[in-house]
């Protein structure tokens, strides 16, 4: 444990130019570290959990930091993926067009116009009723109808080509990853792997992802702005997504729809990594990771940041915040689609300074509850 | 015929009735762009209606629910509504006194709310099948979308009553007169939006 | 809901724990405490607010005056001025909470002070307020006032309806400002999706408030948009065909055609949301078949076209203050309606753009990201035309034109991220972000609030019969211009570097310096607000001198300008007849401008009509109700309503005769006025020798 613990600690220590505050694991990791290093010079009051299994768990969050150094990516224009990189381009290629076609010969020409017939200049033409000039009325339309048709055709191209439901082109299969997003936490299910993780996107780069969404609660928004698209999530329904990392690196990951006070903390890291480092940290979270079980589910689907999950769950966790399950199945995802289409989905917990007498909703629910189809 | 009465064929009052003409070229004219807006919200219910019929939630269908034979009744005492209420309108066109006008109006009050009786009887019967408005996104959207309907008509069966208690304190003047006009077309849009109702929920949801 | 919960809850849910400093007093966390005294500060605001304003209208015994001469008014100009005031002080309160944000995101990061709930209300109510009561009564009172002027009608169709539209606009208004009061307003955003917005997340009154605020709201701007669709099919003064209407006429009519087709989805949806909360339908829950598209559909076929609801107007004044200052008749007129109406036509077709992200295929996404793009096409030929209109114009540079040409640019740039958004491929990236609120208010802005501005600076003369204050009116604009791209012109870079719209705080050090910009934004533009109530107030004071009551300060075009100012209550004392465009200056071209009629008629004009108060406040007790489970209110006011409807149908002789000789004598007296004013050129336009009565030039020689 130690030789482990010490390990990281030292590789931490070099990553001196790691300066990004929350959505680096690193920094919370260091933090953490810290206070097990002291926990285990001094005793403490605290519980201790179960080093052996700690051990594995800081195991885990080490090997997502294996190979990925800087800056967590936040931007698409700092792509890190071909999704990315051409919403990129196409972001340049059609802001150059208006920019050009637009912009400059309205800023150019008015402020000419302006000086040019201002009151004061007497001697510039005074035209009081001319209201009408065919070539330039033509002129008028014609500009932004050429310009409107090829952004058009740049429209009609790029939607197609970047359509998030299509899969990317590749010659290796895609990873399987099932998204449900609970309020304030997104959960990725690799059902493949038999894992699941909170607050961390690992894929190996230069492989693509297959993603499945849903909600078990409100809409949401998956975006990872520097691998490509973002998607909503919605309960009892099924949104997809195709996204690639080309090289290892860590990228914000976030929500973007408004769904409560810990929206803005409904945040996650991506970790491209090598495909050996992949396989390396899934079968050691397949190891090492808590068990989901439905009474772990129950306490996720509560509403909880990341910091209020920590403190619900008794079990061991790892020291950078985030969560490693493992025992999760690929009828995870269509049960909660399921569950929350049949409103069978564990309800969030009333605001306690709510008056008792708003209806409950339990009250009036049918008995049977229906589970019928997907949409 | 003459030019005026060419160019504005239909719901309207006619030169001989002077003044009373010119007033409702403003507001039928007004009445309609409502009807218009009217007959947006109508389409948006109708929009939810047909895209929830599929969301039955494992809860009752319109198979087992409607009642082809009572909506049939329904929609024939709707119709002669419409016929009696264009009796009135003919009556108050050309003048053949008030108390013709006023049964016309009558006969189409009691069809009103003999067609209001029949619905609230269907809604009583689906509500004893369990088939609540909570129970399911479609029962949901049906409750939206008929009983709308049925609110329009409890409220021209209103409106109905307030101008024949106009008439009986002012006789027919201008201001009943514009409002019998009005509610000529309220009730024939009403109408028209029942045989949509008819053809999309009750016809289309039976075969 | 039966009686024996009536009589155990007389005031529904309604308790201590409502009020704004209920929990500060009870858990006085720090956090707490801070939320706590900004929120009661301002409750205290409107509360003490309402208490002086009461105050001073009993000790000026102005209540008689306020009723009769203003509440009841059924005149459209009364009527225009007072939605006008109305948004003027739900501004104020918008814009506080637009400062208030910023400040807390310029310290958000890992924390600021303000609670994510509040912060949430505050986002909520900023959109609300701003939507629905500041661009919708702003621009609903700019075309009550100038509107019926320019087809040279004189009131609207329906006068008492109108008044009833300004009701209910107040009471959706005073419901939003209620609920700083007591209980909390929705955190569900301006759009409230569901199923957020549902009871199972949201149980509190907050989605309620903004419901039934929206539901009166949005049935107020239904009857406006009616009223203003007859009066100009029906109004018009003999002689003015469609195509001879003033362009801010062509602006009003596609706006209100909107207005009849776009607010009904809107009213669907909330009503449909009650019914959800209410009665436990599933049109949007996640479970039992409901379907929280159908809302984001609804809303967005009603959101799309509002977007051109609240733009229309103002491209309508920029038609008229461009082509009256440039001193020239507005190019390519024909253009400009075909462009107006073509932008009303398409911004049906174009709702899908809101959620790209959807997960609808790819074809509808292209297609609608391409449809979205047309609407580019004339708004491109606007921006044109109204470049060539300066083009061998003799400009001027008021205070409505620096307005102009701020619009002219600021808007080429939010068109531009318009059309960037529009690309359902950009708008995966950029989609919620800041990048869309920093679009969004930079077309609503100069798009719309700038041309109302505008507005405001070229019509009060006609209203109020003097001149605003120029110097702080200029002050005023330049801090509305430059405060907005300090403002808005950082998110957009925020958006690109991945912030999440309506984050209460983030983590990364790199946003801090951007949203310290944007903070200083947000106080230039709070400046631009005092100072725009700075010059109110000059203005008023100094009113002796810059006096235009002959009517024509400007050199106007159209046919408001062709009357006193303030024009008197039947507008014209005798319909002018119309044989061309821009047909006030066609009278002053041909010499006929200033004539005496041989007669004078009776002019037959509503009499004042207790409706509009009366049916807001009803509207208002109604809604109160519903939102606290209020059973016995909503019962009452319920039958209040029906009642005063039912009676307001009995009714008769709702008519008055204003006679002839009044009519003589206030014509005469307007005459005189004009005869003894002294011509001026533009030159002299805001100095105080500018009477109201402009110099006229021949055509094609210069002046």
């Amino acid at each position: 444990m130690n030789t482990i613990g010490h390990f990281q600690y030292v590789c931490m220590k070099t990553n001196r130019f790691l300066s990004n505050a929350d959505c680096s694991p690193l920094k919370k990791m260091q933090r953490l570290m810290h206070t097990e290093h002291n926990n285990l010079r001094k005793p403490s009051s605290r519980v201790e959990p179960v080093p052996a299994r700690r051990a594995s768990l800081a195991c885990v969050a080490a090997l997502l930091l294996a190979g990925c150094s800087g800056d967590t990516h936040l931007s698409f224009l700092d792509p890190q993926g071909p999704v990315a990189s051409a919403q990129r381009w196409h972001f340049v290629e059609a802001l150059a067009v208006l920019v050009v076609f637009v912009a400059i010969p309205v800023f150019a020409i008015t402020p000419w116009i302006l000086w040019r017939y201002r009151y004061g200049a007497k001697s510039s033409r005074y035209t009081p009723n001319w209201n009408f000039y065919g070539p330039l009325e033509i002129a008028s339309w014609a500009g932004p109808v050429v310009i409107v048709v090829l952004l058009a055709i740049i429209v009609w191209r790029d939607t197609h080509a970047l359509d998030p439901y299509k899969p990317l082109a590749s010659d290796q299969p895609a990873l399987r990853v099932q998204v449900i997003g609970y309020d304030w936490k997104w959960l990725f299910i690799y059902p493949d792997q038999g894992i699941a993780s909170i607050g961390v996107f690992a894929l190996p780069a230069g492989r693509p992802v297959a993603m499945q969404l849903t909600s078990a609660t409100v809409m949401q928004s998956l975006h990872i702005p520097a691998l490509g698209s973002q998607i909503y999530a919605m309960g009892g329904m099924v949104t997809q997504l195709h996204l690639q990392a080309d090289r290892p690196g860590r990228s914000l990951g976030e929500n973007n729809m408004y769904n409560g006070n810990g929206f803005h903390q409904q945040r996650f890291t991506a970790v491209a990594m090598t495909p050996e480092g992949f396989d390396a940290w899934a079968s050691e979270v397949r190891s090492s990771g808590i068990a989901l079980n439905e009474q772990i589910l129950k306490v996720i689907s509560q509403r909880s940041t990341r910091a209020e999950l920590n403190a619900a769950l008794s079990q061991p966790r790892s020291p950078d915040g985030n969560f490693y399950f493992s025992g999760a199945t690929a009828a995870l995802f269509p049960a909660v689609v399921m569950a929350t289409m049949g409103g069978t989905m564990v309800a969030p917990a009333k605001a306690p300074q709510e008056p008792a007498n708003t209806a409950a909703p339990a009250a009036r629910k049918p008995a049977a509850p229906a589970t019928e189809k997907v949409q | 015929m003459n030019y005026e009465a060419i160019k504005h064929p239909g719901l309207n009052l006619g030169s001989a009735h002077g003044r009373d003409h010119d007033a409702a070229e403003g507001m039928v004219f007004g009445f309609w762009v409502f009807l218009m807006s009217d007959a947006i919200l109508f389409s948006m219910v109708f929009a939810t209606y047909v895209t929830s019929v599929g969301a039955t939630a494992g809860g009752p269908g319109p198979h087992e629910l409607y009642d082809i034979k009572s909506v049939f009744i329904e929609t024939l005492l709707l119709l002669a509504s419409s016929f009696t209420f264009g009796m009135a309108s003919l009556a108050l066109k050309y003048k053949h006194g008030t108390a013709r006008l006023i049964g016309w109006l009558a006969v189409t009050l009691v069809l009103g709310v003999a067609f209001l009786g029949f619905e609230l009887h269907d809604f009583a019967s689906m509500f004893s099948k369990g088939a609540v408005p909570s129970r399911s996104g479609f029962l949901s959207a049906f409750f939206d979308l008929v009983p709308l309907h049925g609110l329009h008509v409890t409220g021209g069966s209103i409106w109905l009553i307030c101008l024949v208690g106009q008439i009986a304190m002012y006789g027919v003047d201008t201001q009943v007169k514009l409002g019998l006009m009005r509610l000529a077309l309220f009730w024939h849009f009403l109408d028209i939006v029942w045989i949509a109702i008819f053809s999309v929920v009750y016809l289309a949801g039976l075969t | 809901m039966n009686l024996s919960d009536i009589l155990q809850q007389p005031l529904g849910r309604m308790s201590p724990e409502s009020l704004p400093f209920w929990q500060m007093l009870h858990d006085p966390t720090e956090g707490n405490v801070i939320n706590g005294v900004i929120a009661t500060g301002a409750a205290s605001m409107v509360v003490i607010g309402a208490i002086i304003a009461v105050a001073l209208i009993t000790k000026y015994r102005k209540w008689g005056v306020l009723w009769s001469e203003w509440l009841t008014s059924p005149d459209h100009k009364k009527i225009g001025i007072m939605y006008v005031v109305l948004a003027f002080v739900m501004l104020t309160r918008a814009l506080i909470e637009a400062a208030l944000m910023r400040s807390q995101q310029a310290f958000g990061l890992g924390g600021g002070f303000l609670s994510p709930e509040h912060f949430a209300q505050l986002f909520s109510t900023h959109g609300t307020i701003m939507i629905f009561f500041v661009a919708m009564p702003f621009l609903t009172g700019v075309i009550n006032y100038a509107m019926p002027l320019q087809i040279g009608a004189r009131d609207v169709s329906f006068p008492v309806l109108n008044s009833i539209s300004l009701g209910l606009t107040a009471a959706g208004a005073a419901l939003v400002m209620i609920s700083l009061c007591i209980g909390k307003f929705s955190t569900g955003g301006w759009f409230g999706y569901p199923p957020y917005t549902e009871a199972s997340f949201s149980p509190g009154v907050g989605p309620d408030y903004w419901i039934w605020a929206l539901t009166l709201a949005s049935l107020a701007s239904t009857l406006s948009g009616i009223n203003f669709a007859v009066t100009i099919y029906k109004e018009r003064a003999p002689g003015m065909k469609l195509m001879y209407m003033p362009l801010f006429t062509w602006t009003a009519l596609c706006t209100s055609i909107i207005m009849i087709f776009a607010m009904p989805p809107l009213t669907v949806a909330t009503a449909q949301l009650a019914l959800d909360r209410y009665l436990g339908f599933h049109y949007f829950t996640n479970e039992f078949g409901g379907n929280m598209m159908h809302f984001v559909n609804l809303f967005w076929l009603f959101g799309h076209p509002e977007v051109y609801i609240l733009v229309l107007p103002s491209f309508g004044v920029y038609s008229q203050v461009i082509s009256t200052f440039s001193g020239k008749a507005l190019f390519g007129y024909r253009s400009m309606v075909m462009a107006t109406t073509a932008i009303a036509i398409l911004s049906f077709g174009v709702w899908l753009h809101h959620f790209f992200t959807m997960g609808q295929n790819a074809n509808i996404n292209a297609v609608f990201g391409i449809a979205s793009m047309l609407i580019g096409i004339p708004t491109g030929v606007k921006v044109y035309d109204w470049m060539w209109t300066m083009f061998r114009g003799r400009v001027r540079f008021t205070v409505p034109l620096i307005y102009s040409i701020g619009f002219i640019y600021l808007f080429v740039l939010g068109g531009i991220t318009g059309i960037l958004l529009a690309n359902p491929t950009i708008d995966y990236q950029v989609h919620n972000t800041v990048f869309l609120v920093a679009h969004f208010h930079n077309v609503a802005i100069p798009g719309a609030l700038f041309g109302l501005l505008a507005g405001y600076h070229f019509w009060f003369p006609k209203a109020f019969g003097f001149r605003l204050n120029e110097r702080l009116g200029m002050v005023s604009a330049i801090c509305w211009i430059f405060g907005f791209m300090l403002a808005f012109f950082p998110l957009y870079a925020l958006g690109l570097m991945g912030l999440p719209r309506r984050s209460v705080a983030y983590n990364e050090p790199s946003y801090v310096p951007l949203e310290i910009a944007a903070f200083l934004g947000a106080i230039l533009l709070t400046v631009a607000l005092v100072t725009l109530v700075v010059q109110l107030w000059v203005s008023i004071k100094h009113r002796d001198e810059n006096r235009v009551f002959v009517g024509d300060p400007w050199d106007g075009r159209s046919l408001e300008w062709s009357v006193s100012a303030p024009p008197p209550e039947y507008n014209f004392a005798v319909i002018p007849v119309v044989t061309g465009r821009d047909a006030f200056t066609i009278a002053k071209e041909a010499g006929n401008a200033y004539q005496l009629p041989d007669t004078y008629a009776d002019i037959e004009v509503p009499k004042n009509s207790a409706m509009g108060p009366v049916l807001g406040a009803i509207g208002l007790a109604l809604a109160f109700g519903l939102v606290w489970h209020i059973w016995w209110m909503v019962i009452l006011f319920f039958a209040a309503a029906v009642v005063t409807m039912i009676v307001h149908g009995f009714a008769r002789d709702t008519n008055r005769i204003v006679p002839a000789q009044q009519v003589r004598q206030e014509h005469r007296r307007w005459f005189d006025a004009v005869a003894a004013a002294k011509a001026i050129s533009r030159e002299d336009e805001r100095k105080s020798a500018n009477q109201g009565l402009a110099e006229q030039a021949l055509p094609g020689v210069p002046a």
